[in-house]
């Protein structure tokens, strides 16, 4: 596979477009008088230009269109990174929320013109409540890892309100996706981590040990991070509760038993949502997110605010003044409300049958990957176990015997036109990959998969040192992180 | 099923292939008594056409009223080229730039985008975004605790001029840590912070003044007085600043004898629509000795195997991925997709561009306090230069008269009882370049109107 | 091979600690250490004059892949950190042992060494951990 020279990447930064006076003239308001800006004291004018390029509209057009076309993205690629759910977006999702009267719509405008917006957002609460099996949801937080702070912090909150003041330990298991530990200390809270077995299943043993009067809660995915089902999640229950502490839990992985187990009957009391995993908003190369959380009852009242409420017919924001034990406001305004008007239009697509679907189908293609890639020479991690919507193939062996590293093989399946799946995470398993498909994906593109993964595994046998190489036609080779991080260059300047 | 592909033969196929009967065995590990049996409480699906008519009835319903609107989000001509490019797949549907040779696209949009915002704030290097603008506050304090090394206190000074929802994010975010806050208060002649209020602070053990400019009552803040007094009293200065602003204002690197040491804001003015609040993004931007201490992402430049340039993702050591419990923060996602309209409507106006939709502010904002302090029962509030914000004062409550505006389709201000009480009735107005003399005209004849008619509280 | 000096102790958690002749000691990271974070792109050192007790976080080694804390082998005062480091981190990777010294202390008291660990032993860490 030799690279493509019209690929090799060649759009410089937009910066080296500019010329001066060059702009895009159609987009600017008429000119003030000089005048019109007398009344600012002169001391506090800027003195010199931004570093804005000065270019035409086509310019920024061409220019933005052709970085586009360097990305892979779901559009244009299968995209099995773990625990990320990289599932189509559906476009009447974004056609609908970005409808001039939902976009136009200031945050602070009235509730009364804002009817149509609420009605969709309390329905979104009340869809998630639904298939989470909690009694209460708040759509502010604006990310998973911010829904994990609010879920960490009403935990803290609800042990404080009862007087409890030593209850600051978060446990976690070492398998844990690397936000649950960090947003326990944003909480202010200390990190207890407690080790996983060969099969995937938290040590109870270790747990019993862990807990005590200082335990605020743990903090669990299930599926977990390993892609398996926590089996004695009853016993895990147990012992943290009759320790006094509660059980906060990951929705990363919701998709996987989305429609066929609730987090609420599995006895958890808090939980956070990555509706730009499971319910398909976009990635957006980074974000926007949206991380709902749900809460049982015990924690109704620490809610974050605002939370839609309804009176009769009548939608309204409930704040402070109805929740005075919230922990607080964590967004300027209402979260990311786009994103989720995004979510609430896909929860309605789907149905109450879709949402089934999707437990089944991403479970269902997975297992089928599993299966198949296994039979085709690579080691799983958990080889005795279901995948859940995800699992991991680890490449000990082909490292130990071919030098050949998980990393490789990512790089070069970008050659192939997958993206690769996801690499540095979870920790505990030496050379992984963690491969997610998700449920839109069709067999045929399945197979593809399979058949390059086959191709790669015959290159590292026979040339591992082409393969190391990898990637050959993306329009960048390997990229130089060393030098990124000891030459800092983080932003453009011009030539001297 | 919508969106999922599979044909009944293929089901069965992967079935035979897996070495199961039935989907339902996949789920075998998982005991039967949590297994739920159905979602009853979710309604039937809708396909496209039908919640495409739901969502325009909603839509409708909602409609459009003109708007006098800012506290903190504002109402801007969006060019169309935004939105076209950044909902186009590649963009939208692209992941977080991890897999760096498959990212280019995204790298180095935030590439060009770290360098407009530290060029436009006036510091040395930016994030690839947080949040919103409230919650970048919060972690610019927690940011200030790490880097100010000759500080041990975690008491940061807030002016109450700042943002009050911007106050309470902060509060609500970093308070857990320990971090306190303590509010300055305000001039009640001129609306900006009281300089008779610093010296109380002074000579004491504080990490960081944190200043709104222009504040959240559109006065314009004595930001070179405040930078330097608070780094001669050994303090971080924190700057709370609107980007549009930023192309007519003295941007945070230049104030004082020292220019403030991290600027944060709210980036929805550059080209991301109201939205009912969000999807907006927090910008932040610091000197550069700080940038280890710096959340988020950040991109940088350098080279691939064959010498070519290339962008990646870089100090990702001190992120929540590699540094887990001890990393700068726990942030993960963040707002890329409006970080990418922000940057295609920054280069599509470019410095003369954002100059005049400044200006245009500015001189909109003057028109619209003209006509309505015209008429009878409205007074201006400060006695300050402001850009595109003002506080009114009322002869009567403000709450009657906003909704008697709204029957007239006007959505007249923020009412500003809850948050600034000692002002009495007060209200904050705006305008913005997408108010024209036409709409102003219409807003002045109905406050005129309404105030004629509502009863005049005794 | 990871190098294992005879003249130096050691911590459980890969620091090592020589003793000066003119009673101070010299503190840095062990072979093993600098292997496993891979190039050094970045360390940061504790100013003069800051009083560490023992297994304070006092220094933070940071590669492409890891941002490590550096514990404080030692109790004492911190009379230098290595002001090559700041231009050249690779310092630590290519010698650990000489030209990548961390910061010299003025130690607290006279029986530090009690608790370190002799070579052999450190050996034994490193042997338990499959390194």
């Amino acid at each position: 596979m030799q690279a493509d020279p019209s690929k090799v990447k060649t759009e410089p930064v937009i910066f080296q477009h500019s010329r001066p006076g060059r702009g895009a003239f159609g987009q600017w308001p008429a000119a003030m008088p000089e005048a019109a800006l007398a009344d600012i004291p002169a001391a506090l004018r800027r003195q010199s230009a931004p570093c804005l390029p000065e270019v035409s509209e086509l310019d920024v057009v061409r220019h933005f269109t052709r970085l586009s076309q360097l990305n892979f993205s779901i559009d244009t690629h299968f995209y099995p990174l773990g625990s990320c759910t990289m599932k189509y977006n559906p476009k009447a999702c974004n056609q609908y929320a970005m409808l001039p009267e939902f976009t136009g719509r200031h945050p602070l405008a009235p509730e009364s013109q804002g009817q149509g917006f609420l009605a969709c957002m309390y329905e979104l609460q009340e869809m998630l409540k639904e298939v989470t099996g909690m009694r209460g949801v708040s759509l502010n937080p604006m990310a998973g890892a911010h829904g994990e702070f609010a879920g960490v912090a009403m935990i803290r909150a609800y042990h404080r309100a009862r007087g409890d003041l030593r209850r600051n330990e978060i446990i976690v298991p070492e398998a844990a996706h690397g936000t649950n530990p960090a947003t326990a200390t944003m909480c202010g809270c200390t990190v207890r981590e407690v080790p996983v077995d060969a099969h995937g299943d938290v040590v109870l043993d270790e747990l019993r040990k862990a807990v005590g009067p200082n335990t605020a809660g743990i903090m669990l995915t299930n599926p977990s991070t390993l892609g398996v089902f926590e089996r004695r999640i009853e016993d895990v229950e147990r012992i943290v509760r009759d320790a006094g502490g509660l059980l906060y839990y990951d929705g990363a992985n919701l998709n996987a038993i989305l429609g066929k187990v609730r987090p609420g009957d599995m006895g958890f009391d808090v939980m956070h949502m990555n509706l730009h995993k499971t319910f398909s908003t976009p990635h957006g190369g980074g974000g926007p997110g949206a991380g709902a959380v749900g809460v049982a009852e015990r924690l109704l009242p620490f809610m974050p605010i605002p939370v839609v409420g309804r009176d009769g017919d009548n939608y309204r924001w409930l704040g402070e003044k109805d929740l005075p034990q919230s922990i607080g406001r964590l967004s300027a305004f209402a979260g990311n409300a786009g994103v989720l008007l995004r979510a609430y239009i896909y929860m309605r697509m789907l149905g109450r049958e879709g949402m089934q679907r999707v437990g089944e189908y991403s479970t269902l293609n997975a297992n089928y990957l599993f299966k198949r890639l296994q039979s085709i020479g690579f080691d799983a991690a958990y080889p005795d176990r279901r995948a859940s919507h995800e699992f991991i193939l680890t490449l000990r062996r082909q490292a130990r015997d071919l030098g050949v590293t998980a990393m490789d093989v990512a790089k070069r399946l970008l050659d192939y036109g997958f993206h690769a799946p996801t690499t540095y995470f979870p920790l505990l398993v030496p050379e992984c990959l963690l491969i997610e498909p998700t449920e839109t994906e069709s067999k045929e593109a399945l197979d593809g998969f399979v058949d390059a993964m086959a191709a790669i595994l015959q290159e590292a046998a026979t040339d591992a040192e082409q393969l190391k190489g990898a990637p050959y036609t993306m329009p960048v080779r390997r990229l130089d992180d060393v030098r990124a991080a000891k030459h800092l260059d983080l932003t453009w300047k011009p030539a001297a | 099923m919508p969106f999922i592909p599979h044909t009944e033969a293929e089901v069965r196929d992967m079935l035979a292939t897996i070495g199961v009967p039935a989907i339902d065995n996949l789920f075998d590990e998982i005991p039967r008594n949590l297994r739920c049996d159905g979602l009853p409480g979710i309604p039937e699906a809708l396909n496209e056409q039908e919640i495409g008519r739901l969502m325009s009835e909603r839509a409708a319903r909602d409609g459009r009223p003109i708007c006098l609107l800012g506290a903190g989000a504002y109402e801007h001509h969006i060019p169309s080229a935004v939105w076209a490019i950044t909902t186009r797949g590649e963009f939208y549907s692209a992941y977080t730039p991890y897999q760096a040779e498959a990212s280019q696209g995204t790298l180095q949009s935030i590439y060009e985008y770290q360098t407009m915002m530290a060029s436009l704030t006036g510091l040395e290097v930016s994030n690839a975004t947080l949040y919103d603008g409230a919650s970048a506050v919060a972690e610019a304090a927690l940011m200030a605790v790490r880097a100010h090394r000759r500080s041990r206190s975690l008491r940061i000074l807030v002016a109450r001029t700042v943002h009050p929802h911007y106050r309470k994010v902060a509060i609500s975010t970093a308070g857990n840590q320990g971090l306190r806050f303590e509010e300055l208060p305000f001039e009640r002649g001129t609306g900006i912070t009281d300089p008779a209020a610093l010296k109380a602070y002074e000579g004491q053990d504080i990490t960081a003044l944190v200043i709104q400019q222009p504040n959240f009552f559109g006065a314009l803040e004595d930001v070179d007085a405040l930078t330097d007094w608070a780094h001669a009293n050994n303090m971080l200065v924190i700057a709370v600043v609107n980007p549009t602003s930023l192309a007519l204002l003295k941007p945070p690197g230049q104030w004082g004898a020292k220019g403030a040491d991290i600027a944060v804001g709210e980036g929805q003015p550059l080209g991301v629509p109201l939205s009912s609040g969000g999807p907006y993004f927090g910008f932040m931007t610091s000197r550069m000795e700080y940038v280890r201490q710096m959340p988020g992402r950040i991109v940088g430049r350098t080279v691939d195997l064959n010498g070519h340039e290339g962008f990646t993702l870089t100090l990702q050591a001190r992120e929540q991925h590699i540094r887990r419990g001890k990393a700068t923060s726990n942030i993960c996602t963040n707002q890329g997709l409006l970080m990418t309209a922000a940057t295609i409507y920054m280069s599509l106006m470019g410095p003369q561009g954002l100059a005049r939709v400044a200006a245009a502010c500015h001189a909109r904002s003057a028109e619209l306090v003209d006509r309505l302090t015209a008429v009878k029962g409205v007074r201006l509030a400060f006695n300050r230069p402001r850009f595109h914000e003002a506080v009114l004062l009322l002869d009567r409550p403000v709450q009657p008269v906003l909704q008697a505006l709204q029957s007239a389709g006007v959505l007249g201000g923020f009412d500003l009882a809850t948050d600034y009480p000692e002002l009495g009735a007060a209200l904050l107005v705006c305008a913005t370049e997408t108010r024209t003399s036409a709409d102003i005209e219409l807003c002045a004849a109905a406050f005129a109107n309404v105030l004629r008619q509502v009863k005049h509280a005794s | 091979m990871t190098q294992v000096p005879g003249d130096l102790r050691f911590t459980k958690t890969h620091e090592w600690v020589r003793q000066l002749d003119n009673g101070m000691v010299e503190i840095g990271i062990s072979d093993h250490a600098q292997h496993a974070l891979g190039d050094l792109v970045f360390v940061e050192v504790p100013e003069d004059g800051r009083e560490l007790a023992v297994g304070d976080a006092c220094a933070v080694v940071e590669s492409v892949k890891a941002a490590s804390d550096v514990y404080a082998p030692v109790a004492g005062t911190v009379v230098a950190g290595n002001p090559a480091l700041a231009a050249a981190p690779e310092l630590v990777n290519q010698d650990c042992y000489g030209a990548g010294w961390l910061m010299r202390l003025q130690p607290a008291n006279k029986d530090y060494a009690a608790s370190l660990l002799a070579p052999a032993d450190y050996e034994s860490v490193l042997a338990a951990e499959g390194g």
